[in-house]
């Protein structure tokens, strides 16, 4: 049971840092553009499959750099050349912009890699059991994993907080006009924004790669799980998309491990249940309804919390 | 400085400004008067691109009508908008830093001279600015946009809801800009402050100027007043 309690904690916390890589990205792009970026989770696909190539070509450590550089840079030219001139036309031909250019780098990504998983291995020097707890190795790729998101999100907050771009940033996620009025081109930090949040969402593509599964479906499974992580964050705030990663991460990783059932629970009480018409709710246990969680989640944070846990505006 | 001619501007079909003239000098302190709804915000934000301006407007001897906000502060021009948009999660002396457009070529105004003039500003500077009270606001907003060292600025209704010793304040604010040799547009409904400070003064009604001269002839002058300012 501790043994479970442990490795699921960590499972579950690195899935929240790799979920908060990607929705931090996403929920500032929302709160300075005011739409859902759907094409985020694309990005990390990019990222993953960059990585791939890259490193056949070149390794693995020069990958980790060049393939999140060249997802943000494509990123960058997406707002640059694509959204800004769709922001004339309103939010929802921004939004239905995203919709496309998820299914077209989707079908892009098919036409490249194939629709079967590419062989994206974990790179020799980490693949070793980093420790081990009663009877499970850890893997040292995860370990690296958990560092950089780390890493990268103590990185973010310092730019955020302590430097002169970062001030602007945060300026502008409220208030784009007076900031544009002070002097400082709005347009340029939005590109700047939209380029570093695709970058993130690539990183986490390319250490997520070798431990997941590199396929082009991984976009379209990860995407619904990001605007959970936003919604129930609430929109726009990045403290929220922190909290709510690592919730639905630890959510995720201990349902997967529970085999709890009513009937484990109530079943004693009254074992003609089990063979009624019920049985069918009664034996479904925890890890079989785990991947429906967080949409449930999703549902009720919406009805009882619509401005998320942290979020200041309504969704 | 400025100068505006046969200005419009429309939300949607309706034409607010519907030909717009007037003219500032360097150091000059001018008030756009007026009743609320007249276009006198309007004009401004046309000035500054926020509505799309048509017709001709020329700073320091260059067309900005149209130019993206950013390059027209950058000319020189600083607006202060209206609704005081401080930016509430950063603290006092971060919002002060954000006015200054060039780190490496700071203007005449300098952070500490801007919280030695505003002992409250001083006392809250790294408090977020969210929770000054609606006169500290709008010091604060001033002060940013001088930070970034306008040779004209325009100040959209400084006074509207503060108490009368606030208004002084702001009156006081408002007079040594214009000493330190900074033009002013300062966008009013009170009287008081703008026939006080300024050495013109331009009414507005239905979208066009109704009226210019200086504070005296304004004074002497009834009719207008009665027509068009008083309520």
């Amino acid at each position: 049971m501790l043994e479970l309690i442990v490795i699921s904690t960590l499972n579950g916390v690195l899935y929240g840092m790799l979920l908060f890589l990607m929705a931090s990205g996403l929920t500032v792009i929302f709160s300075m553009l005011g739409v859902l970026n759907f094409a985020h989770a694309s990005f990390y696909m990019l990222g993953a499959f960059f990585g791939f190539q890259i490193s056949r070509w070149v390794g693995f450590w020069p990958a980790l750099l060049i393939a999140p550089l060249l997802a943000g840079a494509i990123g960058a030219a997406v707002e640059r050349y694509g959204l800004r001139r769709v922001h004339k036309n309103g939010h929802v031909a921004e939004l239905l912009f995203t919709f496309g250019l998820a299914f077209a780098i989707e079908e892009i990504v098919q036409i490249i890699w194939g629709k079967s998983p590419v062989d994206f291995r974990v790179p020799p020097l980490l693949d070793f059991p980093a420790f081990t707890i009663f009877s499970t190795n850890y893997p040292a790729f995860k370990m690296f994993m958990l560092l950089v998101s780390v890493a990268i999100f103590l990185g973010l907050l310092l730019a955020l907080k302590k430097t002169r771009i970062g001030l602007i940033v945060q300026a502008a996620l409220t208030h784009p006009h007076m900031v544009g009025h002070l002097g400082h081109n709005v347009g340029r930090i939005f590109m700047l924004v939209f380029g570093v949040g695709t970058a993130l969402a690539a990183v986490a593509g390319v250490i997520a790669g070798p431990a997941l599964v590199t396929q082009s479906n991984m976009a379209g499974l990860l995407g619904p799980i990001l605007f959970v992580v936003v919604v129930v964050g609430g929109l726009g705030s990045l403290p929220g998309a922190f909290i709510a990663s690592l919730l639905i991460g630890l959510l995720q990783t201990f349902a997967v491990s529970m085999n709890a059932s009513l009937a484990g629970l109530l079943g004693p009480l009254s074992p003609d249940l089990a063979q009624s018409w019920l049985s069918d709710i009664w034996n479904v246990t925890i890890a079989q309804i785990a991947p429906i969680m967080p949409y449930l989640l999703l549902v009720l944070v919406l009805i009882f919390r619509p401005m998320g846990l942290l979020g200041t505006r309504d969704t | 400085m400025l100068e505006v001619r046969d200005l419009h501007a429309y939300y949607g079909k309706s034409h607010i400004l519907q030909g717009v003239d007037m003219q500032i000098a360097a150091g000059e302190v001018v008030s756009l008067l007026g009743r609320n709804g007249v276009g006198r915000s309007t004009t401004v934000k046309a000035i500054m691109g926020e509505v799309p301006p048509v017709g001709v407007i020329r700073f320091k001897g260059a067309d900005i009508a149209g130019l993206p906000s950013y390059r027209i502060a950058h000319r020189g021009l600083g607006y202060v908008p209206e609704h005081r948009d401080i930016f509430p999660g950063l603290t006092v002396r971060q919002n002060l830093m954000l006015g200054v457009k060039d780190p490496r070529n700071p203007g005449k105004w300098r952070l500490d001279d801007m919280l030695d003039m505003f002992s409250n500003l001083k006392a809250r500077a790294d408090t977020a600015a969210g929770v000054l009270s609606g006169g500290e606001k709008q010091m604060l907003t001033i002060c940013r946009t001088l930070m970034g060292n306008p040779d004209l600025v325009m100040i959209d209704e400084p006074t509207e809801g503060l108490a009368p010793i606030i208004v002084q304040q702001v009156g006081d604010l408002i007079a040594e800009i214009a000493r330190r040799g900074v033009a002013i547009l300062l966008v009013e409904q009170k009287l008081s402050i703008a026939l006080r400070i300024s050495h013109r003064v331009y009414v507005m009604g239905h979208g066009r100027i109704v009226f210019e001269g200086s504070p005296a002839d304004l004074k002497a002058n009834d009719a207008v007043r009665k027509e068009w300012l008083e309520v």
